[in-house]
């Protein structure tokens, strides 16, 4: 029972953060300077008739409790507004980029955790000093390098100067490559130094001791054993991967010109199309809370020890 | 250990660098430490460069000379030269200003935000610790980059609106770090002899809680400059930070990608810039954190 109270206590939660989370982003349209109606309108057609729609459609006219509850309402119903830009329903612009995005996060996500771990599990361990002063560096400058600059870096020697793969566009599995990796990279590079550390905490572990004395060999001691247990707490960074990729898709996309979310964020942002940039927002802050609770959840029934509390 | 909602990318930094293991406070000290030293000195010139640019760089980073432009890296222009003939390397010393500068209001506005709020949290009564403790999860589950997007949407692109906006989104961290800081020096004896000593609340809070709480607070600043430095630099490059000509890093490795394929000079030296800049960061910050630990334990 203990465990169906967690779980449950733990989806509360997230619940509780994401209405929150939507309530900042409503705040915040609230906050912007000057007019409501010209924020939702932002440069799109402003006609009298479309200021009468966006202050029925928002319920304007009603007082300010009103309209908040309307705006969750709706939000809870999967309505996200309309684009007065573009003349269309806001699920219907994201909805249709949606997978080109998601393609490059999960190939860069799978791209970026398939580095980490041959990395980390190559560098372990005391006896290898210079392999893992190599990687640590190496590591260090990838987290720090914006990604942009890979990006641009990897675009300008091998499409370029190489023509190894294609410039610009998502035509095909070639064009894909690039930008995965310039996304997989300084991810790559954190979760690599995270789950060496989890390794070499790993290593001191009376279980390890018990494996090797039992006979066991190194290389299964490392993969079968300590690995599994530093898997564990990388777990709790899946929120951080989400934002992290949801965030590096907007500027990956724009240095090689793929379509997707982030080049309708950013043509949102830079035209103050208000109702896509609300929901893209929420939409993403949505995204983390049911990552980062799937996550604590997974946690939750691997680990016994954090059921009470 | 437990598992927390949100985990921001200096918390990931922090907290891989607590068990790094070829800890500076493990080795004898006297011993030279290059890297240290190499980011010490870096981040010695930077501050030089911010705040007399000029010694470093006596042009005018606005200066165009169009005979002069895309000229490579030589004698005359030791970095080159960008697409109006402006000195590249003077641009890159002028706008490490624009980027510390940033960098440093995004971090104060999460330090001080942070520890207030952090404070408040751990001192305030049960319920009011759970409201806090979710709106700072609420606030990290808006990832970085749309949050600045969306603060820059509401109240228009600047530098303004970017230091607001990363000061915004990374302040949860140090709410958190000071929060748990807070309710570990509650319940220690010497507060509670100071209570028993009938002292008021704010004497109690500034005298014997702020000081004790605050440990690791400068340590994180320090790598959470480099992060801020960082998102700066990524949303210039999307046209939404400090605007034309202002030498900023973010603004010229986006003007600069226009003329990669003549004049790579003009993308990789302010990348280099950021990208050194937050190395250097990153190596003070871990190194003191070690030596914090040392002490700590």
């Amino acid at each position: 029972m203990s465990l169906l109270r967690a779980v449950a206590r733990r989806v509360a939660t997230g619940l509780v953060v994401w209405w929150a989370a939507a309530t900042a982003a409503y705040l915040a349209l609230l906050a912007a300077p000057g007019d409501t109606v010209d924020s939702i309108v932002g440069d799109g057609a402003d006609t009298p008739q479309i200021r009468a729609q966006i202050i029925a459609e928002w319920g304007l006219d009603r007082p300010a409790v009103g309209q908040y509850l309307d705006y969750l309402w709706r939000l809870a119903g999967g309505d996200l507004g309309r684009s007065y830009l573009r003349q269309r329903p806001v699920a219907e612009v994201i909805g249709e980029q949606l997978a080109p995005t998601a393609t490059l996060a999960v190939t860069a996500a799978g791209l970026g955790v398939l580095l980490a771990v041959t990395v980390a599990v190559g560098t372990a361990g005391r006896r290898r000093r210079w392999p893992r002063r190599v990687s640590s560096g190496v590591e260090l400058l990838l987290v720090s390098t914006p990604s942009f600059l890979i990006g641009i870096v990897l675009l300008s020697v091998l499409s370029f100067r190489y023509g190894l793969f294609p410039v610009a566009g998502d035509q095909g599995p070639a064009a894909l490559v690039l930008p995965a990796v310039t996304l997989a990279l300084p991810i790559a590079g954190l979760l690599a130094q995270v789950l060496r550390d989890g390794l070499d905490r790993a290593w001191d572990e009376p279980f390890v001791l018990t494996a090797r004395a039992r006979g066991v060999r190194e290389r299964t001691v490392l993969l079968r054993h300590a690995l599994r247990h530093a898997l564990l707490p990388a777990v709790t960074l899946a929120g951080w991967l989400f934002g992290i990729l949801l965030g590096g898709a907007v500027i990956v996309e724009q240095v090689f010109g793929r379509p997707g979310l982030g080049q309708v964020t950013l043509n949102a942002v830079t035209s103050k199309d208000m109702p896509v940039v609300l929901a893209v927002v929420t939409l993403s802050a949505a995204g983390y809370v049911v990552v980062n609770t799937a996550a604590d959840l997974t946690y939750l029934l691997v680990d016994p020890r954090l059921r009470r509390s | 250990m437990t598992v927390t909602l949100g985990t921001t990318p200096t918390a990931v930094v922090a907290a891989t660098l607590v068990t790094d293991p070829p800890a500076p406070a493990r080795r004898r000290r006297g011993r030279p430490r290059p890297g240290l030293l190499a980011a010490g000195t870096y981040l010695i010139l930077l501050v030089v460069a911010a705040v007399v640019p000029a010694l470093l760089a006596p042009g005018d980073p606005l200066a165009a000379d169009p005979r002069a432009a895309l000229t490579a890296p030589g004698a005359a222009h030791w970095l080159g030269t960008d697409q109006l003939g402006r000195d590249v390397w003077t641009r890159v010393v002028h706008g490490a200003g624009h980027s510390l500068t940033i960098g440093l209001a995004a971090t104060a506005i999460a330090v001080t935000g942070g520890v207030l709020l952090g404070l408040l949290a751990g001192l305030a009564h049960r319920f009011a610790d759970e409201a806090l403790s979710r709106s700072f999860d609420a606030l990290s589950a808006f990832p970085l980059l749309l949050l600045a997007l969306l603060l820059i949407t509401v109240a228009g692109p600047g530098t303004a609106s970017l230091i607001v906006a990363i000061g915004i989104a990374t302040l949860p961290h140090h709410a958190r770090v000071v929060r748990a800081q807070t309710l570990l020096v509650r319940r220690a004896g010497y507060v509670e002899q100071a209570v028993s000593f009938g002292l008021s609340r704010p004497r109690l809070v500034l005298r014997h809680v702020l000081p004790n709480v605050i440990g690791p607070v400068p340590v994180l600043a320090v790598i959470g400059l480099g992060e801020a430095i960082l998102a700066a630099a990524g949303l210039s490059f999307l046209g939404l930070g400090p605007q034309p000509p202002s030498p900023e890093w973010g603004a010229m490795l986006s003007e600069g990608r226009n003329y990669l394929q003549v004049a790579w000079w003009m993308t990789v030296l302010p990348g280099a810039a950021v990208t050194a800049t937050v190395v250097a960061l990153t190596v003070v910050g871990r190194h003191w954190q070690a030596r914090f630990d040392g002490r700590q334990h």
